[in-house]
């Protein structure tokens, strides 16, 4: 690895311990703020995570190779971490660093989009569901039960398998199409009480439409716990995500995502266990990550504690 | 319009809520709640009508069915000779401008997420009242006029006092400039010292803007303040209506009576007969049988007749009416 | 004059805000007499630390954020509550002393009968077998004028109506005999006929039971229906003190002077009433920065330069005995001031 490279790492830890600093003071400005910070990984939370997204978004500064470029197929397969290899190599004597650095990329870039699919059509069809009284709202939450009745990996599975070389988007797609049951309901129940409040009637009494009401008052005020279950959402595609690409079935090579990565080394465990082990520990970090934030951010946003 | 005339009027009013229904709403519902039961009022111009009751009595559901903030099932109520029951979604949009209302909870009916400047410049960007720098010069002026400082525009709900949201909550019923607001339990919620500021301003307003109200409260010692007329309600039902003078100051109805002598009064030497209602109100999805009030009822010649025939309101002195079959031998 | 059963002296309980941003001297130096068999009004707006007060002589003040500041003192039959172990406290708490909440709707546990939640406290503190804890229910929920107390006792709060859960409240907190109930606005959440009965009833029972209550409310009519002897307090502070009859007579605190007037009243004609009320300017200030000085000057309509600068201690009214009418003003040295105004 050039010299380059490591001090594109080292730009990389500041910039993430930075932007946990800055999130830091920022937090201990407000009292919303105050209570993010009692959870105690919640800083070293921010701070993960911004690091991985740093990786990915700069990461053609940060790997030395491109992810699929194949260093020597003959003298360099699964070779153990060295100077030239940090992480080492795998089987196809492509450098793991680099591909962990694009892979954050693909995996993050599919958490987030799958999760802003699901939080779309939850937020959506619960709102509707909540707001619209009759047999609307009634029809749409037991198609919800359906939809949460069925075994999410099977479906996706099912989809993989019937459709050759599906493309990633569509992926994604699926993987937010069937993520957004729990999403709904969650917004629903917020929107039936939010509903009542008095400031939706007097909205109305104004003079507002349903879309205003809606958009205005009453999704805003459900917005934390939307965010919340955003932020736990992403760590669960990711595993999704890894888990359908370590059966061969999702992000198809030589794309490198780290369930892929964890997938392609796996025969090679006992011999050549950092080929999985790094892209294993990227996942769990990030998964964890995304869970104390999650839960900080509950609190934080809780508007049962902002009226103190 | 001429003063003494008819704004609001309101005939054979019904609200019956369901009962909780299962599936698809395919089971077979619960008897259903009469929250109104045929309430019949009318309210002259740049008048207050005092709309009197305990929680459960159906007060509420009087003045949201008015607005059609809720859809009341019976009945008619009219504007300004507008009838307001059958207006469409759109026509009914535009009436708003012209009825507002005022809620008691100070800290439920202001969107926490929106600032007072947000709260107040949205009636007028709904009704398209006003645009660009005029919106602002409105937001300061409705401030102002009630009592709030301009700086106020720029804070959240959360960091007002109760006062102080009660008032960014008149402010945004009057932005559209209404001619009838319902003031729901206006002042319930605040303390003695506040509640008194806010009396004031609305009957101030009420000077300057030629306001019609209708005060929906449960304190009567508050009504006095400030209605020319009163009507009673118990389970649904307009017990006793007439003008505050002979409301207060010789009651008819069995219920408007032990009300008044319910009210602690703040003088520790007041003499006063105090009569104490016995037993709880009756749930409103199961009245009694002929005249609602009757199994608490204390007066002397309460008879059969009261549990089986229901006593119509009728006009018992010029201008007073009253549900009760001894409304002539009052207690 | 007889030993007071309650004895309060510089009480100040304070609570660390959210915010960080300091202190809330929610309490800040009470103290009050309260004798056997009296009914004892506090009175004061949200915020005034009436509640922080009853609960502060119960130590229910949860710690953290609140705390009880070192230098108070709580006697209470001879005891102080301050220092007693958690046991010994606990002893009292439900046995000698007993509270009755706000809100009927959420201090009865849903998931026990009423008459397991009356029986309860008789079982902790007298030993009381099943059965009689029992019989003692059913006993309680006659004395509190509940039609039908054999069945009744079997019966879940949510099965009854507010008035009558809060008559179960009351029964719970007597079933001990108590010498001292700490009712704390038990009518406010009630409709007004339920108010009136709740009254009539608690009236009764100090009659009969021959204990003292100490009775919080913000409403003035309720105190002077019930309540022996009144204390004002504004801003965690007591500002005056007095007999009932002698305070609604005669107010000399410029805040419970404004405070009579601002009451909307029923027993005056509806000619006389229909006008300006009075009202009291501005706000209640906020607990973490009250004003220097006397912490009513900035409301009060006498105020002059002394009073936003010199806090004033609770002085004895005019003609009356010492400690019987006291007030925290200093109008009271300079009597002049208040006719000039009038």
């Amino acid at each position: 690895m050039s010299a380059l490279t490591w001090l594109a790492l080292a730009g990389a830890v500041a910039v993430a311990l930075l932007v946990a600093e800055e999130a830091h003071r920022r937090a201990a400005a407000s009292a919303a703020g105050r209570r993010f910070l009692r959870h105690p990984t919640a800083t070293p939370g921010v701070f993960i995570l911004a690091f991985f997204v740093t990786l990915a978004t700069a990461a053609p500064l940060l790997a030395p190779y491109d992810p699929a470029f194949q260093i020597d197929i003959v003298h360099l397969q699964n070779h153990a971490p060295s100077a030239q290899n940090i992480l080492g190599t795998d089987v196809y004597s492509r450098d793991v660093w680099s591909r962990l650095v694009y892979g954050a990329r693909i995996s993050l870039g599919i958490g987030t989009i799958a999760m802003l699919v699901a939080v779309t059509a939850g937020a959506g069809v619960g709102a509707v569901a909540g707001y619209v009284r009759r047999w609307v709202g009634a029809v749409l939450m037991r198609g919800v039960d359906v939809g949460l009745a069925m075994p999410r990996m099977f479906v996706l599975l099912m989809a993989v398998a019937l459709w050759e070389h599906l493309p990633l988007a569509v992926l994604v797609l699926l993987i937010g199409l069937t993520g957004w049951f729990a999403t709904s309901r969650l917004v629903r129940a917020e929107v039936l009480s939010l509903r009542e409040r008095e400031f939706v009637a007097a909205a109305r009494a104004a003079g507002a439409g349903p879309t205003r009401v809606i958009f205005r008052h009453v999704l805003p005020n459900a917005a934390a716990p939307i965010i919340v279950s955003a932020a736990l959402g992403i760590g669960n595609v990711m595993l999704l995500e890894a888990g359908l690409s370590y059966l061969g079935l999702g992000v198809p090579s030589p794309l490198p995502s780290w369930g892929s990565m964890i997938y392609d080394g796996e025969p090679f465990m006992a011999g050549a266990p950092w080929t999985s082990l790094f892209p294993g520990c990227a996942i769990a970090l990030v998964v964890m990550a995304l869970n104390a934030v999650g839960d900080g951010l509950r609190d934080a946003l809780d508007p049962r504690k902002e009226t103190a | 319009m001429t003063p003494g005339a008819r704004l609001v009027q309101v005939d054979g009013l019904v609200k019956h809520f369901p009962g909780a229904r299962a599936l698809l709403g395919l089971g077979r519902a619960r008897r259903p709640v009469r929250a109104v039961d045929g309430v019949s009022f009318a309210i002259e111009s740049g008048q207050t009508l005092g709309l009197v009751g305990e929680s459960g009595c159906g007060k509420s559901t009087v003045g949201r069915s008015i607005l059609r903030l809720i859809e009341p099932d019976a009945g008619r109520v009219t504007l300004d000779g507008v009838e307001v029951l059958a207006l469409g979604p759109r026509e009914l949009r535009a009436l708003r401008r012209r009825m507002q209302i005022v809620f008691q909870d100070p800290y439920g009916s202001l969107n926490p997420r929106m600032t007072v400047y947000q709260t107040l410049a949205e009636p007028l960007a709904i009704h398209r009242l006003a645009a660009g720098p005029e919106v602002e010069r409105r937001v300061r002026s409705l401030l102002e006029e009630v009592g709030l400082d301009p700086a106020f525009a720029r804070a959240y709900p959360h960091e007002l006092s109760g006062g102080q949201r009660q008032r960014v909550g008149i402010a945004r019923a009057l932005s559209v400039e209404p001619q009838f607001l319902v003031l729901d339990e206006p002042v319930s919620a605040l303390d003695v010292s506040v509640q008194a500021q806010v009396l004031n301003l609305l009957a101030e307003l009420q000077r300057k803007r030629r306001l019609t109200y209708l005060f929906i409260a449960h304190d009567l010692a508050v009504v006095k303040h400030i209605a020319d007329h009163v009507a009673v309600m118990y389970l649904g039902k307009i017990v006793e209506r007439a003008s505050a003078a002979a409301l207060y100051g010789a009651p008819r109805h069995p219920y408007t009576t032990s009300l008044l002598s319910a009210v602690p009064v703040p003088d520790p030497t007041a003499q006063r007969q105090r009569i104490v209602l016995q037993g709880d109100v009756p749930s409103p999805a199961a009245p009694p049988p002929g005249c609602p009030f009757h199994p608490r009822c204390p007066h002397p010649k309460k008879n059969d007749r009261c549990r089986t025939e229901p006593p119509a309101l009728r006009e018992v002195a010029p201008g007073q009416l009253a549900a009760c079959h001894f409304a002539e031998e009052p207690m | 004059m007889t030993e007071p059963l309650l004895r309060v002296r510089d009480l100040k309980t304070y609570f660390v805000t959210e915010q960080g941003s300091g202190t809330a001297r929610a309490v800040d130096g009470v103290s009050l007499d309260l004798f056997p068999g009296e009914t004892l009004g506090l009175v004061g707006e949200s915020g005034c630390g009436k509640t922080v007060t009853s609960l502060s002589i119960l130590r229910l003040i949860p710690e953290p954020p609140g705390h009880i500041r070192p230098g108070s003192f709580i006697e209470f039959e001879g005891r102080n509550l301050l220092t007693l172990a958690p046991k010994e406290l606990r002893a009292i708490r439900g046995n000698r002393i007993a509270m009755v909440f706000q809100e009927p709707m959420t201090s009865l546990n849903p998931v026990f009968t009423v008459g397991d939640q009356i029986a309860e406290a008789a079982i902790v503190h007298q030993g009381l077998s099943r059965n009689a804890a029992r019989a003692r229910a059913v006993e309680m929920l006659t004395l509190v004028g509940i039609p039908d107390p054999q069945e009744r006792v079997d019966h879940y709060p949510h099965q009854m109506s507010g008035g009558m859960r809060q008559r179960v409240m009351i029964a719970m907190a007597l079933v001990c005999h108590p010498k001292l109930l700490i009712a704390d606005e038990p009518t406010t959440a009630l409709d007004v006929t339920i108010q009136a009965q709740i009254l009539e009833l608690l009236d009764r029972l100090q009659r009969e039971l021959g204990m003292a209550v100490m009775l919080i409310t913000h409403d003035l009519g309720v105190v002077a229906g019930t309540a022996d002897r009144v204390v004002v307090m504004y801003a965690g502070q007591v500002v005056e003190q007095a007999p009932t009859t002698t305070l609604f007579a005669r107010p000399l605190h410029p805040y419970t002077e404004g405070l009579l007037a601002s009451v909307p009243r029923l027993d005056t004609r509806v000619s006389q009433v229909r006008g300006r009320l009075h009202s009291i300017p501005g706000q209640v200030p906020a607990a973490t920065a009250w004003p220097t000085g006397c912490r009513f000057h900035p409301r009060c309509p006498y105020a002059w330069d002394r009073c936003a600068s010199e806090e004033p201690p609770l002085l004895d009214a005019p003609g009356g005995e010492a400690g019987a009418h006291t007030v925290r003003c200093w109008l009271l040295t300079e009597p002049q001031r208040r006719e000039r105004r009038a």
